[in-house]
């Protein structure tokens, strides 16, 4: 390092991250061919929104509406004509002229193989749209060998990055680990991460600006980890549960449902969700509550909803405790 | 942005590290980027990164800790657990497998006990990626922290230096002109001067033709030097083999400002010859870049260096430092009042960092985790603005080109691979070191300039390009080494590396080793890679155990599915090559089932 360090110009920007912004404002239309049909769609589309438009229902993982694209889970790849290695539609932006494919063989023998590595890796027993996606697709994780063991508590927290235990091969490494129960109200199973990134995003820049939570370690040993891997009541979290919304598999998980599934008496069909206004600020957050048996189970927040885009507060959140308790007391 | 800090307090010494590095900081500005230079600061001062420290230097850099530590927790040379204060990596890679790298572990281990304990001792080891120093095989870096740091690369090492080394003493450093078997030779250009002349005088290098270009080019302008490079066809030396011209085109296209980068991360297992040329040329390193920058209309440069490459290191700050003295670096460059400077950002153990967008955000204080592609670097680069990135070969050969003129240079090689060429040449040859010879040489011609196989004398098979390239048989040794006659055959240049095996080495284990290495330096980011380079590596065990499940053909039609979904659907070029290799030595190579 020079003792002599400057900073760049300060006019230049500081750097948000590696993902660039969707521009907005008025939009112009390209033309471009998808599965064969030549159809118009706004510039600045993703071709996973120009798929939408067509009825072409693409798979995705890491991609959510209301966060920034990071386009690292690749089941949404299709194939441009002309570029050596598919693209990711829920990032890549159309140009004129583009001509795409996404659902040749090459597309689906990368999205079945994407599924496969996952499902090897990761229990994705509580991702109902994984699921679908694996039949979709006729993936068989079993391919590459019988489960192999799990982590001890800690042990992928404390890798060192470049490092690992060299497997005999017989089994496939999984990222099996014991559910860390630090609060009252979510646990984090990481043993179902698929390294998203989304719940990151959703602590950081997206939404909450808490930055409780990064992703830390390096290839199949990154995780999402709090500094120090300290408890949640230690770290920066506020509870707002937005990392919970936003979870695809479960692994982030209301303790309310996390017991009750171990329990046994979870049991969505039994449960209602009834939209209603938060009552606790004047922000006016919907709230989705799911309730079963007439107690509260979880809520969740609509995606598409304006005030909130699906992000609350640890009021909204969590603050149906008091309600479930007087239903006890009756 | 509010932070939240847990009460872990820095040592009263971390605290003085911290406090002094962020003391000699710039007032204002973003200071993120220098979340890696902090780590550094305090790695090398405490042997560790404490959540103690942690928190005072996240604290004046204003970065939350979680996002600092899964920085800090990316990168193999820094440590976010208690350590020993001495710690030799010592190389297990695959060119210094077969002289002798399991033996000196070995040994290792039976001193410290197993890789990667931290038993109580003052001095612990673990086992290292290719340190870059292959044609000194085997190698080891020591690095001490504390009040008087050092870092020590040694090669060859053998237990009793490495060992030495832990316990403050200073290894036998054989000078650069050693891994330059053609030093002193009549008709070098690229290495006209490393291992010729003192590295570290100025005066040396300007005797010895240095700074000629640099005052022909502030003459010619940016306009015609940027003519020249383009009608010289020179192209990337980094390994994915870019025209430079075109590079630089896209860049001088772009709204100020623009940055220069160097990439001088050279990881890639079996290449050196960055680090031959910084070591002992650093001043050409130097003015290339003011060179560069001043064609491109970049006003600031930056070089990112491999952290395994200490004396390199110190190298080019000493050229920066004295060139700055001589008014050729910084403002005013030799009063055309063109003003660059460049600034030194070391790496710290990520081969990934080498990629060019992962590099930026490593600069950026961010994961060394690529970006997406577009939009290109040269549209949104370095901090966001369009940048400039080439190799350290690439930038040294710019010079030459002015000095040369554009068609004296593309008159040497071939018509698409021009100019003189570096190759890093170690594994079972008799005189491994960097080697240049232009563009066209054979493969037989270059062992042979090597001196020849060593070892058994009877190949089995040459590595070429790297680990992200190809293995090619006894048959293919009348290739041409050029990028359009590597690519005819299947293989490719990459970063110039030829590595023979004689028929001692079990490739399996060697391709094994391969797999390990993508595996651990694979970022993690997308599941293509960070899965598919696990299952890999497990795949290879069961291949270099003969224990295979199914048959062993099932196995080799698995792999080319990890293979495929890697090269079709990965972020960056390590996942797209990360079976590249092994697919081509299972393709190509009668491989034995056991090891004789
Ligand atoms: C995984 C990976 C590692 C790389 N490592 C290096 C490196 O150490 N040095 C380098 O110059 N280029 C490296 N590259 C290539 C760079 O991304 C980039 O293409 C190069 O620096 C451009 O310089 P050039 O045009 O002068 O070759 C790497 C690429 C990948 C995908
Ligand atoms: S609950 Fe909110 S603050 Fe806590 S980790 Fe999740 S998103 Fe971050
Ligand atoms: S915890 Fe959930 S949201 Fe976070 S990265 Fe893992 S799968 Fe994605
Ligand atoms: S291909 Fe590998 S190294 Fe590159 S972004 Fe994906 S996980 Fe990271
Ligand atoms: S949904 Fe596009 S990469 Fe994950
Ligand atoms: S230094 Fe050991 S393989 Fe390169």
């Amino acid at each position: 390092m020079s003792d002599n360090l400057k900073a760049p110009d300060p006019l230049v920007p500081v750097p948000q991250g590696p993902v660039p912004v969707l521009p907005t404002g008025s939009r112009k239309s390209v033309e471009i061919t998808i599965d064969g049909a030549t159809v118009a769609v706004p510039e600045g589309a993703t071709l996973l929104e120009a798929g939408r438009m067509q009825g072409i229902d693409t798979p995705t993982l890491c991609f959510l509406e209301n966060l920034t694209p990071v386009n690292v889970c690749r089941i949404c790849v299709v194939e441009l004509e002309g570029s050596r290695t598919l693209v990711p539609a829920c990032s890549r932006k159309v140009e004129a002229g583009m001509v795409i494919h996404t659902d040749s063989e090459r597309v689906r023998h990368s999205r079945r193989l994407v599924l496969e590595l996952l499902a090897s890796s990761v229990d994705v027993s509580t991702a109902p749209q994984f699921q679908d996606y694996m039949s979709r697709y006729e993936a068989e994780p079993s391919r590459f060998g019988p489960p192999g063991p799990p982590a001890a508590a800690g042990e992928r927290d404390s890798a060192r990055p470049g490092h690992h235990h060299a497997p005999d091969g017989s089994t496939a490494s999984r990222v099996a680990q014991p559910v860390k129960i630090d609060n009252e109200l979510y646990v984090r199973d990481y043993s179902k991460c698929i390294l998203c990134y989304k719940c990151v995003e959703a602590c950081g820049v997206d939404a909450q600006n808490t930055f409780a939570i990064a992703v830390a370690g390096r290839g199949f040993g990154a995780r999402i980890a709090t500094e120090y891997d300290v408890t949640l009541p230690d770290s920066a979290c506020v509870y707002c549960g937005n990392c919970i919304g936003v979870c695809p598999t479960g692994a982030l998980m209301f303790k309310s449902e996390h017991d009750m599934r171990a329990a046994g008496t979870w049991d969505e069909s039994a449960q209602s969700q009834t939209d209603t206004i938060c009552p606790y600020c004047g922000v006016g957050c919907t709230l989705t509550v799911h309730a079963q048996h007439d107690l509260i189970v979880k809520v969740t927040s609509p995606l598409d909803q304006d005030v909130a885009n699906g992000h609350l507060c640890i009021k909204g959140r969590f603050g149906w405790e008091w309600v479930n308790q007087d239903k006890d007391r009756d | 942005m509010d932070l939240h800090f847990t009460s872990a307090e820095p040592t009263p010494q971390e605290r003085a590290a911290i406090d002094g590095f962020l003391s000699r900081l710039p007032a204002g500005g973003p200071r993120r980027q220098y979340l890696l230079p902090a780590l550094h600061v305090v790695q090398t001062s405490a042997g560790w990164i404490s959540e103690g420290a942690l928190n005072h230097l996240c604290r004046g850099l204003g970065v939350p800790p979680a996002e600092a530590f899964g920085v800090a927790d990316f990168y193999a040379l820094l440590s976010t657990r208690e350590q020993p204060r001495a710690i030799a990596h010592v190389c297990d890679d695959i060119g210094c497998m077969p002289k002798g790298a399991e033996s000196l572990c070995n040994a290792m281990e039976a001193t410290l006990g197993p890789a990667g304990s931290t038993g109580g001792g003052p001095s612990a080891w673990q086992r290292s990626p290719c340190l870059g120093m292959c044609e000194r095989a085997p190698a080891a870096l020591v690095v001490v922290a504390g009040e008087n740091p050092s870092e020590q690369a040694i090669g060859p090492a053998t237990a009793a230096v490495v060992l030495g080394a832990l316990a403050g003493d200073a290894p036998p450093e054989p000078g650069v002109a050693a891994s330059l078997p053609q030093a002193g030779a009549a008709g070098l250009r690229l290495l006209a001067r490393a291992g010729s002349i003192d590295p570290t005088s100025i005066g040396a290098y300007e005797s010895a033709g240095g700074f000629t270009a640099l005052r022909r080019a502030l003459e010619m302008g940016a306009e015609a030097i940027f003519s020249e490079v383009t009608s010289a066809r020179l192209v990337g030396r980094g390994g994915a083999a870019f025209p430079t011209g075109v590079k630089w085109a896209a860049v001088r296209r772009e709204p100020a400002p623009r940055y220069l980068i160097c990439n001088a991360d050279e990881s890639e297992p079996g290449t050196f010859k960055d680090r031959v040329l910084m070591e002992g040329d650093p001043f050409a390193l130097v003015e290339s870049m003011v060179i560069a920058g001043f064609a491109t209309g970049c006003e600031r440069g930056y070089v990112y260096i491999r952290g395994e490459y200490p004396l390199a290191a110190t190298r080019l700050e000493n050229a920066m430092a004295r060139c700055r003295e001589r008014g050729l670096l910084g403002d005013d460059i030799a009063g055309s009042g063109f003003s660059f400077d460049v600034e030194l950002r070391r790496g710290a153990g990520a081969y990934i960092c080498g990629e060019e967008t992962a590099l930026m955000n490593s600069i950026e204080g961010f994961r060394g985790e690529p970006r997406n592609k577009p939009p290109f670097p040269t549209q949104v680069g370095l901090f966001g603005r369009p940048t400039v990135i080439n190799n350290v070969e690439t930038l040294v050969n710019v010079p030459l080109v002015l000095t040369m003129g554009a068609e004296a240079f593309a008159s040497i090689g071939t018509e698409r691979s021009t100019g003189p060429k570096l190759f890093c040449v170690s594994g079972q040859v008799a005189r491994p070191g960097v080697y240049e010879a232009d563009f066209g040489i054979t493969l037989r011609e270059m062992i042979e300039l090597a001196g020849g196989l060593a070892g058994s004398g009877k190949l089995q098979a040459v590595l070429l390009g790297g680990a992200a390239g190809a293995f090619v048989g006894p048959d293919d040794l009348d290739v041409p080494l050029t990028f359009e006659g590597t690519r005819a055959i299947g293989a490719t240049l990459g970063s110039a590396v030829i590595m023979p095996f004689d028929d001692g080495a079990y490739l399996p284990a060697v391709l094994r080793r391969i797999a390990e290495f993508f595996r651990d330096e694979s970022c993690g980011q997308c599941v293509p890679c960070r899965v598919g380079t696990v299952r890999q590596e497990e795949l290879l065990q069961r291949l270099a155990s003969n224990d295979v499940h199914g048959s062993r053909e099932d196995e080799v039609a698995l792999l080319a599915e990890i293979g495929r979904v890697m090269r079709d659907a990965s972020i960056c070029g390590l996942g797209h090559t990360a079976s590249s290799a092994i697919e081509s030595a299972l393709a190509r190579l009668p491989l034995p089932e056991e090891p004789k």
